[in-house]
């Protein structure tokens, strides 16, 4: 049997027009954009297209993006960056309790650094609390970083709301959004958002891994991270990963050429898979937000009764891959912090399981998948006797 | 240009017919650890071995040659045919590269070749005096020398040297039979079966898990693990058994605090059903007395009389540190300290008893079709064979 790859929030398989032109890239095009001959302008013509194709999705007039290794460099330049540049201004960052450890990370060492950390709580859906936001905010606050859509448990923040309540307190803050998950599968407005800066990555939307990027508005400024040339606006030097970003740019113009209805199209195989589960009896409890008000292609089910590493190793031998709370965390015991952050009891905390659609996957995977997971539901619960 | 190392063994007290055969054995061992390296040979000598290679791989076919058990040491040597002059000419050669930080120096012969026409007493003054003469600054020092330059003599050419390299010792794997490993994903059972390699033992491996309560990770554990030992043993099948289906009628059927003796005494029956069927001797097992509840006196005596094969424990009497050490010297520790990915603590009793009782043991195991589980569990048998 095929396996079925429900894990697209850890990766995504590449589109295979991706691979070829990156291949293509590699043998052909090999020469180094910063080069003035003939080859490194072909080189730096490549750039200039992906910088095009990945900026479209960002719908704004108003902003350009850097490429970096991936999602987590992109957190790392925004909030490093722009609280050190803006230290002079203020002291005081506010994130959420939900964000992916990268965003967290940067954060607390900041905060080790000097600066006045808050981290706003959540509800059990995973919506920041807006109020507390509210209070928060103030004439110290330099950075506000939230993440669009949660990796875990697929929520959508408030983040137009966000954005008015931080013009609103005139704080000297930067905005920064972590797209990482609803980059080519949710429409960003930057602008409606009143987001200064967004980070996305190649690999979650069927790109290559290894290539990411940070959305920045116009007259933004960022303390760079690493010195050494005069790549990326000095911002990121080094040697481009010309077929990464190549790769990286294809992939976001086929999101973009695909953008109508891949959304619903991803949320069906979501809902066909849920009510398939629950036809053949299962007993899942779906955590964070409700279905229709989730990111599309995120759904977080607790089985009560059985360990998600059980369940995980289950799916797993009979081809069906998914993650125990989020991949990066899987292989630690302490439960997902995210989990966590919207108050999951213990019982819920330690069966959470994430499957993850992609547009690659189909409704019949999507009806095999559950099938399956029920019957491995049925069989451990009759082993185990519960 | 060929390089050739010359290797010893020992052990080889032994009598006729078993000599030969660990002779055969180890000169097979011997070409199989160089089967990736081209263009090599392994003749037989009298009671030595001589590898032949190119020159370019000598440092590549030491290495492996290092870890052959049975190889008691290896030298790399210059070979001259049967003629003083050239024996002379070939030990300039080699002595010009052992120079530089020398000022002494002595000669050890051995002659094997009884016909040869200088004794070993002879060779030794008439190679010292060549060196002298040729390099009057280098003195003759038989109590603490610089360097020794080692001539034998053998029946058709005559090899020098200058040093020798320890090798692993032990008896050639194969020579002592064929044995089933339990193989866990801890320290403590690779060491067991490194040194039941190193006794001449041939290894098959035998890893229970139980999927889905463990995961794929342990398995790809175990597999790493018999990989590093089939750079000893050149192949190790490795076997994988579930046993959730055991352990739930244990925890359902049975008193909690037996709960391990009774698996490992279930473990022991399939290990006995795979060896039989295999043709494998013994059990080998990583067990160290009072390392653990199932380690005691008692419950060893326990799991044993579950089975009639012999079971080898080389673990015995070492201490965890000791068996750590060899771990890390064997290169199986970084393996086993992998984050142990048995997140499922669904079948661990609370109260292990240490000294369980043979009477509690057998009604406990009344309750039990051991029979069908043992059947049962061989029926989810897979295996494959892993090499280095």
């Amino acid at each position: 049997m095929k396996p079925i790859y429900l894990d697209n929030s850890a990766t995504t398989r590449p589109h295979p027009e991706v691979i070829t032109l990156m291949s293509r890239v590699q043998e052909e095009n090999y020469g180094n954009p910063s080069s003035t001959h003939a080859m490194g302008m072909e080189g730096e013509k490549l750039l200039t297209l992906a910088r095009k194709q990945v900026n479209a999705l960002f719908r704004s007039e108003a902003g350009r993006v850097i490429f970096t290794s991936g999602g987590t460099e992109a957190n790392n330049l925004a909030l490093k960056g722009a609280a050190r540049r803006l230290k002079k201004r203020g002291r005081k960052i506010i994130t959420s309790a939900i964000e992916h450890s990268s965003v967290l990370d940067c954060c607390r060492s900041l905060a080790e650094e000097g600066f006045e950390l808050k981290i706003l709580p959540v509800d059990s859906k995973g919506q920041v609390d807006l109020q507390s936001l509210e209070k928060e905010l103030n004439r110290e606050t330099v950075l506000l970083s939230l993440i669009h859509v949660s990796n875990e448990i697929g929520t959508v923040q408030p983040l137009t709301e966000a954005g008015q309540l931080m013009k609103k307190s005139k704080a000297p803050a930067l905005f920064h959004i972590d797209a990482v998950q609803s980059f080519g599968k949710l429409p960003l407005e930057v602008d409606s958002w009143g987001a200064d800066l967004v980070s996305a990555s190649a690999h979650k939307t069927h790109g290559p891994k290894g290539t990411g990027c940070l959305w920045l508005r116009n007259g933004v400024m960022l303390d760079a991270l690493i010195q050494g040339g005069d790549q990326e606006e000095k911002l990121r030097p080094g040697t481009e990963n010309c077929p990464g970003i190549a790769g990286f740019g294809l992939a976001a113009q086929i999101a973009a050429d695909r953008s109508l209805g891949t959304a619903d199209k991803v949320r069906r195989l979501k809902e066909i898979f849920l009510l398939k589960l629950q036809e053949e009896g299962a007993a899942a409890i779906v955590n964070g937000p409700a279905l229709e008000e989730a990111a599309p292609h995120i759904l977080n089910l607790s089985f009560p009764g059985i360990k998600a590493e059980v369940l995980l190793n289950a799916l797993s031998g009979a081809g069906i891959y998914v993650s125990a709370g989020s991949a990066c965390h899987s292989r630690h015991p302490e439960p997902s912090h995210v989990l966590e952050a919207i108050g999951l009891e213990r019982m819920r905390l330690e069966s959470a399981l994430r499957f993850s659609f992609s547009i690659l996957n189909t409704e019949e995977e999507a009806l095999r998948a559950a099938e399956s997971c029920a019957g491995l539901i049925k069989n451990l619960k009759n082993f185990l006797g519960s | 240009m060929k390089s050739t190392i010359l290797v010893r063994y020992g052990e080889i007290a032994l009598k006729g017919r078993n000599r030969n055969v660990f002779e055969q054995q180890l000169q097979q061992n011997l070409k199989g650890a160089l089967s990736m390296v081209e263009e090599t040979a392994v003749e037989r000598l009298h009671g030595r071995l001589l590898v032949t290679g190119p020159q370019e791989k000598h440092d590549q076919m030491l290495s492996r040659l290092k870890r052959v058990f049975g190889v008691v040491s290896l030298s790399s040597v210059q070979r001259t045919p049967l003629e003083l002059d050239k024996i002379k000419a070939g030990v300039g050669e080699l002595v010009a590269a052992a120079l530089p930080g020398n000022k002494s120096f002595k000669v050890d012969s051995r002659r094997s070749n009884k016909d040869f026409p200088y004794t070993s007493p002879q060779l030794n003054s008439e190679i010292g005096s060549f060196l002298q003469q040729t390099y009057p600054d280098l003195e003759v020092d038989l109590h603490n020398p610089g360097f020794t330059l080692f001539l034998e003599i053998g029946y058709e050419e005559a090899f020098i040297y200058l040093d020798r390299v320890a090798g692993p010792g032990g008896l050639p794997v194969g020579v002592s039979g064929k044995a089933l490993l339990l193989l866990s994903g801890g320290i403590d059972s690779p060491v067991a079966g490194w040194l039941a390699l190193k006794r001449g033992l041939e290894l098959e491996a035998l890893h229970f898990h139980s999927f889905p309560f463990t995961g794929q990770r342990s398995l790809q554990k175990a597999e790493d693990l018999c990989r590093r030992l089939a750079l000893f043993g050149r192949r190790v099948p490795l076997h994988e058994i579930n046993v959730a289906a055991i352990q739930k009628e244990i925890k359902d059927k049975c008193p909690q605090q037996l709960a391990i003796t009774l698996l490992r005494r279930m473990m022991f029956r399939l290990a006995e059903a795979l060896s039989v069927e295999r043709g494998l001797g013994a059990l080998v097992t990583g067990e160290s007395l009072g390392q653990v509840a199932s380690q005691t006196m008692e419950s060893l005596q326990a799991i044993d009389a579950s089975t009639g094969m012999l079971v080898l424990r080389p673990l015995i009497t070492m201490d965890k540190l000791e068996i750590i050490a060899r771990s890390e010297e064997i290169g199986t520790y970084d393996i086993s300290i992998r984050p142990f990915e048995d997140c499922c603590t669904l079948f661990v009793p609370q109260n292990p008893a240490t000294k369980p009782k043979m009477a509690a043991l057998l009604k406990a195991e009344s309750e039990l079709e051991i029979d069908t589980l043992v059947r049962e569990g061989l029926e989810s048998l897979k295996s494959r064979v892993i090499r280095p």
